[in-house]
């Protein structure tokens, strides 16, 4: 071991009214496989944005192998021997793999050199890529990879990883970790940023705990339970769901050999999806996001109309009806994408409590508007969903992501739904938000309603559901009830690694 | 001959009535794979046709004429370039103020250009070669702007394919917000573009004034920045089918004169509708055609960028 | 260095001040212009802007102030609320000149009869004729996903040439010696749409375009398809969760919008102008965008822009004849004032923060 080769000392960076991080410090050793842990929202992308040279520090100092190190773009980064995987790709649907693997590339070689490197590189770290394909048709894992070698194309020292394992299957997950292990053997860092405990103890050698944007622990996660970690993470203890008191009652809602064309140029068709719910009961849909979440969605909400006799409520024939029809006859949804679907980023709360609530709620009269009504409705739901907004007159978009899901799911469980479908409802939300969001949909269900709770996060379905299925390549598996299920069975029902049958381990 | 209709003739004629639109739409091309969707081609090419003609008839030097005619409508770009980069203004709204600006400020411009005649633009002299039959007017029969048109084209599709900054390029027309998260100066790559673009632009208005009228009247460009964007629809963001987008659009609009000078039964501005109706009719085609298949748009076209944090 | 901070909700104080500023802004940047044309700065903005209204010669100025501002108010309230929806009507001049020609095809299929319900036969004509120039389209985008930008343009040179054949065709007054154009409908009865008040310049369009502003106003502010619109305009995926269907809305915007503008030309041809000629139209379906967006697509902006740029020709004409100002001078300051306008929104959305910003 010879000393680190990143240290960060009192990193400090304010944005108006927040402080994203302050005098954060601490350090990595070459080889090593770094933790940075922490809730949404805890300074965590600030910290590694400003390793990276995308965001510039307010205050403090950093020193990469010995030297100051003050990145002033990612160019002067990836110079100095620093690489990153986003958590949100920074890919090129459009360009294809070899060009995705360029455009990250101070000098990249011709194109044909540089295929083959990339066969190389990737069959020698277990990651099967053709440098042909276009971006737009790999799955989230592929996707990963692209970036995983274009930063392996390069030489790093140290390689960034943000959130790296939301999008990958278990049996991907496993995959990955193997190609950091082997990484970090050959002497490359890894700061690894996630905020799921078990994979950073299987995984990390040591980790830095961040909360309000202050390291507040550091520690071997090894050493640690993952609900010691837990607590460190989130400051305290918090309630733990309460499932019980709910009946499964009469089937309510069928969907029934649902087929559907892509919605967008390198979107997933839904293919033959057949499922049945019944009263009171909470349905799991586990699966990568991309792979037909959004359009499964947008059928069941009747923002895209399907085929005949494909959706039924109540045994009467939907499928051809509107989103507002179905609201009228109880089916009722939340979108994953907040800003732009769900809400609209510019309008008020109370404009946005209108956006789904005319239907079930008098807040009209004759089509005409009753703001007054509006408003009461948005501040019922902001008192029963703990918003935290200075009032209904603010814009969606200046709520945090949590306060932002609480009001939209809050807006559909106080419109009293028969069905309620919800996708990726604690996506980017943080951990207090997120356990009061679960159960609301635990009580909706209590109350005899039946509940689709679309999600990637599989601890939260294993929490929630009462029968699990999993969304993938737009192919919808039987659902088997979640008591009993292992990881491995789940694993295998979300399509196990794509691309990498062949690929032995 | 067919009907009246000279082909080797209209050939020759169709290339040098497609210039104007051939640069414009190639500029275009650029502009919007950069991810910018600039409305105001109208109002450069307006502006590069005054600006041309002044600069031409003041110097004698239709060269200069170009350049100036280039220089002025990439000035416009660039006034696009800040408002909708630096000022962040809705791109469609500032294309609509470019053009209704130009159109105003041509007018104004060309106060005392009206009626005047601009130096000739010369043949390039091929000799012999020239006379020879069909191919003689066809390839060796234009002036040198013609010949610079598709070398311009040529050089765009291979900047495009080939070019590590065409592919960077690209890359900001496909995803703003990557492109800089890899640290490339989003802002810088548009506003490139956009220049280049206006200079394309210009080009094409000037030799519209000073080569295919040649004199400048007001609203001379009559239409012909919006028939270039339309092209670049066409086209589906492809250097090559700009050309031949450009060149049909071309073949129309000398069609339609030749019918109308062969003294057809249709009325005249029946004829003068053609090339917008049959653009209509193009887009509905294509549109129709690329529902479902590819639609190759720039993914971040019109789309506003703002780095935050 | 000056670094840009989105604000949390759009300020109402600047989407106000805004138009304000960018007035004076292009009031000075004209100034300049003008001093460039050599004029006196001064003189020229005094001439445009104050003489119409409280000059020497005001009384008869004042008059043609609503005459102008009626076509623009009526156009740029359809187009504002498509704009809102983000439906892009760009053709507006089109959709004018083919209503001023159905409503002056009925006037002069039935001359000389006179009838009561000649008036109002044009008037459904009118709108009719814009409507269904502004419904080609909607169709098209609606069936085939065409650009409504560029069919909505390209149908304005469509019915340019479409007006030039009727004017030198079947329109043309057959006691005209020979001159291209129609009979004038000012001497028509029954199809005169008259100035209402003597002096005011108010004549039926005017009151059209009141009762548009109005409409629309209601619409958009209090009702919820205008909510709808407006969430269209700003996410659209919202608006299908919200159970808009995009093909009704883009058949709404532009129906409305196109027969809004086929309205103003009717009024137009019966009324101020009188008849159809090749040069019919004057740009006031272009000009009416600028009105739209100075008014910030608000029905009572549009009204108070659309008399400023009814002002701004009105004063332009002055300058021309006082000054010897070129009249596409002012054309060039109603684009400046666009540029103004849609730079400094950027303080609607923006907070400026000087000092180290972040990169």
């Amino acid at each position: 071991m010879t000393g680190s080769l990143l240290k960060i000392e009192g990193l400090t960076k304010a944005y108006p009214g927040v402080v994203a991080n302050d005098g954060v410090g601490f350090e990595v050793a070459p080889g090593e496989v770094h933790a940075l842990l922490g809730e949404n929202g805890a300074g965590k992308s600030t910290l590694v944005k400003m390793i990276y040279g995308l965001v510039k520090p307010d205050a403090g100092r950093m020193t990469f192998q010995g030297r100051p190190y003050t990145p002033a773009e990612p160019r002067a980064a990836r110079a100095a021997g620093v690489a990153m995987v986003f958590q949100h790709f920074s890919l090129f649907e459009a360009l294809n793999v070899a060009e995705n693997v360029a455009l990250g590339m101070e000098n990249p070689p011709p194109m044909g050199d540089l295929a083959e490197r990339i066969r190389a590189i990737s069959t020698a770290y277990g990651l099967p890529l053709d440098p042909a394909r276009t971006v737009g048709d790999l799955s989230a894992g592929e996707r990963q990879r692209v970036e995983i070698i274009r930063c392996l194309l390069q030489d790093p020292k140290l390689l960034i990883m943000d959130e790296p394992t939301s999008v990958l299957t278990p049996q991907e997950v496993e995959i990955l970790f193997h190609t950091l292990r082997k990484l970090a053997a050959e002497g490359t860092a890894i700061l690894y940023i996630s905020h799921k405990l078990e994979e950073i103890r299987s995984l990390c050698d040591g980790a830095t705990i961040l909360r309000g944007g202050k390291v507040v622990a550091s520690c071997i996660p090894r050493e640690k339970s993952a609900r010691e970690l837990a607590e460190l993470m989130v400051g305290g203890e918090f309630a733990a769901t309460d499932r019980a008191g709910r009946v499964s009652g009469a089937t309510i809602l069928e969907v029934d050999h649902l087929n559907l064309p892509p919605m967008t140029q390198f979107g997933p068709a839904l293919k033959n999806v057949s499922f049945s719910l019944a009263a009171g009961e909470v349905l799991g849909i586990g699966g990568v996001a991309g792979n037909g979440q959004e359009e499964l969605l947008a059928t069941l909400s009747g923002e895209r109309p399907s085929g005949a006799g494909t959706v039924s409520l109540h045994g009467q024939d939907i499928s051809d009806l509107g989103p507002n029809d179905r609201r009228r006859l109880g089916l009722l949804a939340a979108p994953e994408e907040r800003l732009g679907h769900a809400a609209v980023p510019n309008l008020s709360l109370t404009e946005n409590a209108i956006l789904t609530g005319t239907v079930r709620r008098p807040l009209t009269r004759n089509g005409f508007l009753n703001m007054g009504a509006a408003r009461r409705f948005a501040e019922e739901i902001i008192k029963g969903f703990d918003v935290r907004t200075p009032g209904p007159h603010v814009a969606a978009r200046a709520l945090s992501g949590g306060n932002l899901q609480k009001f939209v799911i809050g807006r559909e469980v106080l419109q009293s739904p028969e069905v309620l479908v919800v996708n990726q409802p604690t996506w980017g939300v943080d951990a207090a938000a997120a356990a009061a969001i679960r159960q609301s949909l635990l009580d909706l269900a209590a109350k005899g309603a039946a509940v689709i709770v679309i999600s990637q996060d599989l601890d939260e379905l294993m929490e929630i559901a009462d029968r699990f299925c999993a969304l993938n390549e737009g192919r919808l598996s039987e659902p088997r009830p979640t008591e009993g299920l292992t990881m491995e069975e789940i694993g295998l029902m979300l399509g196990g690694a794509h691309g990498m049958q062949e690929a032995a381990l | 001959m067919i009907g009246g209709i000279d082909i080797v003739t209209l050939i020759a004629a169709l290339m040098a009535a497609s210039t104007p639109v051939l640069l414009a739409a190639t500029g275009e091309l650029v502009a919007e794979k950069a991810g910018v969707l600039n409305l105001g081609v109208e109002g450069m090419m307006i502006v590069g046709a005054v600006a041309g003609f002044a600069t031409a008839v003041t110097t004698g030097s239709p060269v200069l004429g170009f350049a100036g005619g280039a220089l002025a409508a990439a000035l416009m770009a660039s006034l696009f370039a800040l408002l909708t980069q630096v000022f962040l203004s809705n791109q469609t709204a500032t294309g609509l103020a470019l053009t209704l600006f130009g159109l105003g400020l041509s007018a104004l411009a060309g106060k005392g250009f009206e009626g005047v005649r601009p130096p000739p633009t010369g043949k390039v002299p091929f000799g012999p070669l020239a006379d020879l039959p069909v191919v003689g007017p066809i390839v060796f029969g234009h002036d040198w702007m013609v010949y610079v048109s598709l070398a311009l084209v040529a050089a765009v599709w291979a900047f495009l394919k080939y070019a590590r900054l065409g592919l960077i390029l690209r890359a900001v027309g496909e995803n703003h917000d990557a492109a800089h998260a890899l640290g490339y100066r989003v802002i810088a790559v548009r506003f490139a573009a956009l220049a280049f673009g206006g200079a394309l632009a210009g080009l094409g208005g000037a030799y519209l004034s000073l080569v295919r009228v040649p004199q400048w009247t007001e609203g001379m460009t009559a239409g012909a920045g919006w028939i270039a964007l339309a092209i670049v629809v066409f086209a589906s963001w492809r250097a090559e089918r700009v050309l031949i987008g450009a060149y049909l659009f071309g073949g129309i609009t000398a069609l339609q004169l030749q019918l109308q000078a062969a003294g057809y039964a249709i009325p005249v501005h029946f004829l003068s509708m053609a090339p917008y109706v049959i653009t209509v009719l193009v887009l509905v085609v294509l549109s129709a055609t690329h529902r479902y298949g590819a639609p190759a748009a720039p993914a971040a076209l019109g789309r506003t960028f703002h780095a935050s944090n | 260095m000056i670094t840009l901070i989105k604000r949390p909700t759009p300020s109402r104080f600047w989407s106000f001040t805004t138009p304000v500023l960018a007035v004076i802004a292009t009031m000075i940047a004209g100034g300049v212009l003008f001093s460039i044309l050599g004029k006196d700065p001064v003189q020229a903005i005094k001439v445009i802007f104050w003489d119409p209204l409280l000059g020497p010669n005001a009384a008869y100025f004042r008059g043609q102030l609503l005459v102008k501002a009626g076509p623009l108010i009526l156009i740029a309230a359809g187009l504002a609320v498509g704009f809102r929806a983000g439906i892009w009507n760009i053709g507006a001049e089109g959709q004018y000149i083919m209503g001023a020609l159905a409503g002056a095809s009925v006037a002069l299929a039935a001359y000389p009869a006179e009838s009561h319900w000649l008036f109002p036969a044009m008037v459904v004509a009118g709108a009719l004729g814009g409507w269904i120039w502004g419904m080609i389209p909607a169709v098209l985008k609606v069936l085939f996903g065409t650009s409504e930008i560029l069919v909505s343009l390209m149908l304005v040179y469509v019915a340019q040439n479409f007006l030039a054949w009727a004017a030198f065709g079947p329109l043309k007054n057959p006691e005209g010696y020979g001159f291209p154009g129609s009979r004038n409908l000012q001497q028509y009865p029954s199809a005169h749409n008259p100035e209402l008040f003597a002096g005011t310049g108010m004549h039926w369009g005017v009151v059209a375009a009141l009762i548009a502003v109005i409409a629309t106003y209601v619409l958009m502010q209090r009702h919820i398809a205008g909510f709808r619109i407006r969430v269209a305009g700003e996410a659209p995926r919202a608006a299908r969760f919200a159970g808009v269907l995009p093909a009704n809305l883009v058949m709404f915007c532009l129906g409305l919008s196109g027969a809004l503008a086929g309205l103003a030309g009717m009024f137009e041809v019966s009324g101020p102008s009188g008849q159809i000629t090749d040069s019919f139209n004057a740009g006031y379906g272009f000009t009416a965008i600028i009105v739209a967006f100075l008014g910030r697509l608000n029905a009572i902006g549009i009204l108070l822009a659309g008399l400023l740029m009814a002002l701004t020709y009105i004063g332009g004409d002055m300058a021309q004849l006082m000054l010897g100002l070129p009249t596409a001078a002012i054309q060039v300051f109603q684009g400046m004032l666009l540029f103004f306008l849609l730079g400094f929104d950027l303080l609607t959305h923006y907070r400026l923060r000087l000092g180290k910003g972040s990169k």
